[in-house]
């Protein structure tokens, strides 16, 4: 079998006495989207902040694409492929939603050190990220300052922004949140394509979604996988209905 | 044809009041307003420089004085060897000529504010201010304690550094130059505004986890920024020294950095024009006010309190409304 994209090997991460990460391994493969559920409180943020390098494990190791990332920051991450979206949209307010996804594509092309040509005339940045908006069906407010989007289209603003970045691997943290079952519903066709230009890591809490979409389910209960599987294998499996699922499955 | 802005014409009103007051004062025979055109003209460009930093970068840097202070010392050190006939330390060539000055002060103070940028930015918010307050501190102690450019007293340049095919010690004709490198100064900035560079140092003050999140790492884009902010104001250092024919301490102190932020905030802070509509009606103030009263200060602290009050987007921004980025 093919080397997985991301992998997690014996992540471990304490916060006092508290173990956020208690020896958590996962890995990502291509084509699929591997979703990572659990309660609130599970650990899934200090797992994702970890992944993407805001926060630093205690031991173990993050192979992505083969390679450890153990000293490479947030930027360094990005530069490698790992593409992501935040719980919370972390946008520029002051950019049109445009300009949010040139900016992507300009740190796609490597070049941020360039002082005189102006952007808004530059269509190897607006083309590109014309196209992006498109493809989330945000086309029609480009011009609109970040801050003025609804929170749904700052939400789709965030695929685009990624999207833009090409990136070798997504990890998507609770992308339907807020959205509404017709959002919600419309984002989860948009991922299912998706999974096909380069895998997922799906941090989600709408149970349809995830079972709609993850070819794998990994649950995280007090910092610790507790069992990883198929849909099919994760709804039968009496722990995990124990732990989490309760009614919903 | 294209509809102008409200921000444009006012922009355009300050720029045909900047030229065309000294030119009448001149034809008039007032070169006392010609000086003072000049000044605002200067101060205007140093805060076009600070404006790069804090206005585009929300880099408040409480420290800019002391490349304000540098570029005139660098004036001032050329002036003085070139006048005693002395080469300079390292077996530099002294030499009265703006352009060659110019030229090494921004090349000072880029080289003086990377190191010092690489330790402050390392800090935010309070941090950073005070840090950059400590830099430019230390560099104003040193020249207060250095005899040999007069410490204390300062150091004067007793013949006005030239320019090839300007008379510089005629007041218009330096109003011309110093108003022509403030233009320089504008178009730099908006070019930087509207380019790749100034698209990641906006995104890096409105929320740098975005930034390090499509890739780019804010710290390299603001330490350079920080620098070409600090060659701006240091180039309108230099051109201060040669207006007062005399370079102090004073241009180094903590007094000085905070003029040039109030000159921002009063003006529009990361506006083009922001540091010109702030530095003229600063120093309007300074002559028509402190003419009358030494607390010419107190009134413009009103003014102040009222911007930050009820005008966030400075003296443009409630002439001109809010600003809108592309």
């Amino acid at each position: 079998m093919a080397e997985p994209v991301l992998q997690l090997s014996d992540l471990r991460k304490n916060f006092g006495a508290l173990k956020a990460t208690d020896g958590v391994s996962l890995d990502l493969r291509q084509g699929e989207i591997h979703a990572l559920i659990g309660p609130n409180g599970a650990g899934k943020s200090t797992l994702i902040h970890q992944i993407c390098g805001s926060i630093r494990p205690d031991s173990g190791i993050i192979r992505f694409l083969g390679e450890d990332m153990a000293g490479l920051d947030m930027a360094a991450r990005v530069r490698k492929g790992l593409g992501r979206s935040f719980q919370i949209s972390s946008l520029a307010p002051e950019f049109s939603a445009l300009r949010n996804v040139m900016l992507a594509v300009q740190a796609r092309q490597g070049s941020s050190f360039r002082f005189l040509r102006p952007v808004a005339s530059d269509g190897s940045l607006t083309g590109p990220a014309m196209a992006m908006l498109e493809r989330v069906g945000l086309e029609a407010r480009a011009k609109v300052p970040a801050a003025e989007l609804s929170h749904g289209e700052r939400r789709q603003l965030e695929i685009a922004i990624a999207l833009a970045l090409g990136p070798k691997a997504f990890l998507f943290d609770e992308p339907m949140a807020g959205l509404g079952p017709e959002g919600s519903k419309r984002l989860t066709g948009f991922l299912d394509g998706l999974r096909h230009e380069a895998p997922i890591l799906l941090v989600e809490h709408d149970m349809d979604a995830v079972f709609a979409l993850a070819d794998r389910i990994s649950v995280l209960v007090y910092g610790r996988i507790i069992a990883t599987g198929t849909v099919a294998e994760i709804r039968s499996d009496p722990e995990v209905r124990r732990a989490y699922l309760g009614d919903a499955a | 044809m294209m509809a102008l802005s409200r921000e444009t014409l006012v922009s355009a009103l300050l720029l045909v009041l900047l030229v065309a007051i000294p030119v009448a004062a001149t034809m008039a025979g007032e070169p006392f307003y010609v000086t003072l055109a000049t000044r605002i003209a200067i101060l205007a460009l140093a805060a076009v420089g600070l404006n790069i930093a804090l206005g585009l970068g929300g880099l408040v840097s409480f420290g800019h004085a002391a490349f304000f202070g540098l570029g005139g010392y660098v004036a001032g050190i050329f002036a003085t060897h070139a006048f005693n006939g002395e080469p300079l330390p390292f077996g530099i060539a002294a030499t009265t000529s703006m352009p060659v000055i110019w030229l090494s002060a921004m090349a000072l103070c880029g080289l003086v504010a990377l190191p010092i940028g690489a330790i402050s930015l390392r800090t935010s918010g309070v941090y950073f201010i005070m840090i950059t307050l400590a830099f430019a501190q230390m560099i104003y102690y040193f020249a207060v304690s250095w005899p040999s450019y007069g410490g204390e007293d300062g150091l004067s340049i007793y013949v006005r550094n030239g320019f090839p095919g300007l008379n510089t010690a005629q007041p218009l004709p330096y109003f011309l130059l110093c108003l022509g490198v403030l233009m320089a100064g504008l178009v730099l900035f908006q070019l930087i505004k509207g380019s790749r560079f100034g698209t990641a140092l906006e995104a890096s003050r409105q929320n740098p986890t975005r930034l390090a999140a499509v890739g780019i790492a804010p710290f390299g884009i603001r330490l350079v920024a920080f620098a070409v902010s600090a060659m701006v104001t240091g180039l309108a250092g230099a051109l201060f020294a040669d207006l007062n024919r005399f370079v102090s301490p004073s241009m180094l102190s903590w007094h000085m950095s905070g003029e040039l932020i109030v000159l921002i905030i009063l003006g529009g802070k990361g506006r083009l024009f922001g540091p010109l509509a702030g530095a003229m009606v600063y120093v309007l103030f300074e002559y028509a006010l402190g003419g009358i009263t030494e607390r010419w200060q107190f009134f413009l602290g009103l003014i102040l309190l009222g911007v930050v009050l009820f005008a966030r987007g400075g003296l443009l921004g409630l002439l001109a409304g809010k600003a809108r980025h592309g």
